[in-house]
C-alpha cells in the first residue's frame, strides 16, 4: 500500500509537467497579448517595455525554462492584468474560499443526494422513486450557471430570503445560494449511483438471509445493505469534482465569490495568460490527489482491493 | 439479441410495464421502439426534443419578429398579448431570440453527434480491433482528456482559438476566420467542443469491440474470407449501435449545455447572434428590475436539456436494460 502511494505520488511528477508544457505552449501559440483589448490603446514603445519587463521578449525556450524553474519555487510570476499581486498571491488569497465552498457543497450532496438515492432505491417503482429521479434528472442535467440564476430569481427576488450576491465567509448566509447551486449537481450525481449501486445489492443472497433471519427492514438497509452500495459511489468521487470545479467557475463570477474559479475565467476573458496557467496547474494538482485519494479509499471500503 | 430475456430482471426496468406483452416475434428495432413509447418520460421528452427541431427549422417562419429588431420605445416590457415573453433591454422580441436561438441549440447538438459518429465510433473500433500500440495511443489520449473536467479543457482551448480566428492571416487561417465571423463564432465553439465531446464513445465502442470480436460470428465471418473492413462495418459496428445511439443521445445535452455556457460567458457565440447563453447572461444583468428576461431563457434551457435526458434514458432502457451509460 505504503509502496503503491509512493508510485502514484512519484506518478504526479510527470503528469503535472505535462500539464504545465501543454498549458504554457497553448498560452503562447495564442496570438495577441495582455496589452490587447484595453480601453485605449497602448503605444508600441509602451507595449515593447512592457513586454522587456514581464521577459516576454526572451526566445520560447528561455521563457518557459526561467518560469519552469520559478514556479518549482513556488513563484507562479507576475498577473498581468493584476500590477499590486503576483499569480501565487492571487492563488493564496481565492483558493482557500473556493476550497471552503467546495468542501461545502460536497458535505451538502453527500447529506441530500446518498439519502436521496437510498429512498429511491428502497421505494424502487413508487412515487417517491419517480419524484426522486426527476430532481436527480433535473441536477444532472441543468448547468450551474442555470442552477444559480434560478435559485436567485426564486430565493432572492421572489421571496427576498437571501441576498442577491456577495460572499461573507462560509457561515454567512450569502453563502448558501452558492453551496445549493454547486452542490445539487453533485448531489445528483451521488442519488442517481446510490439508487443502482443500492437497488443491485438490496437484489443479492445474503440481503434475503438477513431478511430471513428476521432483521427489521430498515436496519437490513442501513447495516446489510449501504455499506457494499457506496463502494462504487465512492469512485464518482472524480466526477464530483470536476462537477464542483466547473460549477465553481459559473457560481462565483455569478454571485460575486471571490474564489479562484472565478480568476480562471476572468484570466481567459482578460487574456491574463500567467494566471490561467497558475489556475490550471492548481486545479490539475486539485483533480490528481483527489483521485489518488479516491483510489487509496477504494482499497480501504473494500477488503477485496489489494494494491500491489 | 433479437428478443429481450424476460427472465432477466433488468436493473431498472420500463417504468409501467405491460403485463402481459404481445408475444409476437419483433425485431430489436421494434422491440426498442415499443418499449420506448411506452415510457412516459422518454415519450415527453421525445415530443418536446421533435417541437424544438420544428420550431428551429422554422424559427423565421414562427417568430413574430425578427431576432435583431430593436423597438427602442418598447424595452423590458413585461409579457403579453404582443410579447409572450416580453421584450429586452434594447426592445427585440424575446420569444423571437428565444426561437432563433434554438437553431444555435440544435446546430451544436447535430455536430457533436456527428463528431459522436466520425470521430469517437471509428477510433473506439480501431482501437478495440487492432489492439497494441494503436489501442494503447488512442486509449491514454481518451484517459488523459477524460482527466480533467471537459469544460476546463474547452474554455482553454476556445481562448487559443478565438485569438487565432481573430487574428485569421494566412490563407487557411483567413478563410476559417471569416467562416467563424459569418457563423457567429460557432465554429470555434464546434471545434472546442469536438475536442471532448468522442471520448466517452470512443471508449465505449472499444469496450463493446473487445468483447464482440472474440465471439464466434466474428470467427465466421472471418472464415469465409471476410476482410478486416467488412468485419468492422458489417459485424462489429451494427452489433455496437444501441449503445452508440444511447451515448450519442446523452451527449447532445452536455453539448448544448456547454455551448451555453460559453457563450454566457462571452467566449461562443457573439451578439447580437441570440445563444440561449447571451439571452441568460443578459437576463442576469436585468434580473432585479425585469426577471422574466432571465427566467424565460433559464427554464427553456433547463428543459431542453431535461427533457433530452428523459429521451437518453428511456433510449437506454429501451434499447439494453442492462446497459449503463454515464
Amino acid at each position: 500500500m505504503t509502496v503503491y502511494v509512493f508510485r502514484r505520488l512519484l506518478w504526479m511528477v510527470p503528469s503535472l509537467f505535462i500539464v504545465f508544457t501543454l498549458t504554457f505552449l497553448v498560452v503562447h501559440a495564442t496570438p495577441g497579448s495582455p496589452w490587447d483589448e484595453r480601453e485605449k490603446p497602448l503605444s508600441e514603445a509602451v507595449k515593447a517595455n512592457l513586454n522587456k519587463q514581464y521577459h516576454l521578449d526572451d526566445p520560447l525556450p528561455k521563457q518557459y525554462f526561467d518560469y519552469l524553474g520559478n514556479v518549482l519555487h513556488g513563484d507562479l510570476g507576475p498577473s498581468y492584468r493584476s500590477v499590486e499581486r503576483s499569480v501565487s498571491e492571487i492563488i493564496a488569497a481565492t483558493l482557500p474560499v473556493s476550497v471552503q465552498l467546495g468542501v461545502a457543497s460536497l458535505l451538502f450532496a453527500i447529506v441530500v443526494g446518498v439519502p436521496l438515492g437510498a429512498l429511491a432505491a428502497v421505494k424502487h417503482n413508487t412515487w417517491i422513486d419517480y419524484t426522486a429521479s426527476l430532481v436527480t434528472v433535473t441536477g444532472i442535467a441543468t448547468p450551474a450557471f442555470v442552477r444559480v440564476s434560478l435559485l436567485i430569481v426564486v430565493l432572492s427576488l421572489g421571496l427576498a430570503l437571501l441576498p442577491t450576491g456577495g460572499w461573507e465567509g462560509i457561515f454567512d448566509v450569502r453563502a448558501i445560494i452558492p453551496i445549493l447551486a454547486i452542490g445539487s449537481g453533485p448531489a445528483a450525481i451521488l442519488a442517481r449511483y446510490t439508487r443502482s449501486s443500492l437497488l443491485e445489492v438490496l437484489g443479492q443472497d445474503y440481503i434475503r438471509t438477513a431478511h430471513a433471519k428476521g432483521v427489521r427492514p430498515n436496519a437490513v438497509v442501513a447495516a446489510h445493505a449501504m455499506k457494499n452500495a457506496l463502494i462504487p459511489v465512492v469512485t464518482v468521487a472524480g466526477v464530483t469534482l470536476g462537477n464542483v470545479i466547473t460549477g465553481a467557475f459559473f457560481v462565483e463570477r455569478i454571485y460575486g465569490v471571490p474564489g479562484i474559479g472565478r480568476q480562471f475565467i476572468d484570466s481567459v476573458t482578460g487574456r491574463d495568460y500567467t494566471l490561467l496557467l497558475g489556475t490550471v496547474m492548481v486545479f490539475a494538482l486539485l483533480i490528481m490527489v483527489v483521485n489518488l485519494l479516491t483510489d487509496i479509499s477504494y482499497g480501504y471500503l473494500d477488503p477485496r482491493i489489494r494494491y500491489r | 439479441m433479437t428478443t429481450v430475456d424476460r427472465g432477466f430482471a433488468p436493473l431498472a426496468p420500463p417504468r409501467a410495464a405491460p403485463s402481459v406483452a404481445p408475444r409476437r416475434e419483433r425485431g430489436l428495432w421494434r422491440d426498442a421502439w415499443y418499449r420506448l413509447t411506452r415510457n412516459r418520460a422518454a415519450v415527453v421528452g421525445l415530443v418536446f426534443v421533435v417541437l424544438l427541431l420544428l420550431i428551429a427549422l422554422f424559427a423565421s417562419v414562427l417568430a413574430p419578429y425578427s431576432f435583431d429588431r430593436q423597438d427602442l420605445d418598447s424595452t423590458d416590457l413585461a409579457p403579453s398579448g404582443a410579447h409572450l415573453m416580453g421584450t429586452d433591454g434594447l426592445g427585440r422580441d424575446l420569444l423571437s431570440r428565444m426561437m432563433y436561438g434554438s437553431r444555435i441549440s440544435l446546430a451544436v447538438a447535430l455536430v457533436d453527434v456527428a463528431i459522436v459518429l466520425l470521430v469517437g465510433v471509428p477510433l473506439g473500433l480501431i482501437a478495440g480491433f487492432f489492439g497494441r500500440w494503436i489501442d494503447t495511443l488512442i486509449m491514454r489520449t481518451v484517459d488523459i482528456l477524460l482527466a480533467f473536467p471537459s469544460l476546463l479543457l474547452v474554455i482553454v482551448v476556445i481562448t487559443y482559438l478565438r485569438a487565432v480566428l481573430d487574428q485569421g492571416e494566412g490563407p487557411l487561417l483567413g478563410v476559417l476566420g471569416s467562416l467563424d465571423k459569418a457563423s457567429g463564432g460557432l465554429l470555434g465553439v464546434f471545434v472546442a467542443l469536438g475536442l471532448v465531446s468522442w471520448l466517452t464513445v470512443a471508449r465505449l465502442v472499444r469496450g463493446q469491440v473487445l468483447s464482440l470480436k472474440e465471439k464466434e460470428f466474428v470467427e465466421a465471418a472471418r472464415m469465409v474470407g471476410a476482410t478486416n473492413v467488412r468485419v468492422m462495418t458489417r459485424h462489429l459496428l451494427p452489433n455496437s449501435l444501441a449503445p452508440i445511439i444511447v451515448a450519442a443521445t446523452f451527449g447532445i445535452p452536455l453539448a448544448i449545455a456547454a455551448e451555453a455556457g460559453l457563450s454566457f460567458l462571452g467566449l461562443g457565440v457573439r451578439p447580437p447572434y441570440p445563444s440561449w447563453g447571451i439571452l441568460i447572461a443578459e437576463g442576469l444583468r436585468n434580473m432585479r428590475a425585469f426577471p422574466h428576461e432571465l427566467v424565460f431563457p433559464a427554464v427553456i434551457l433547463a428543459i431542453t436539456l431535461i427533457c433530452f435526458n428523459f429521451l437518453g434514458d428511456g433510449l437506454r432502457d429501451a434499447l439494453d436494460p442492462k446497459l449503463r451509460v454515464d
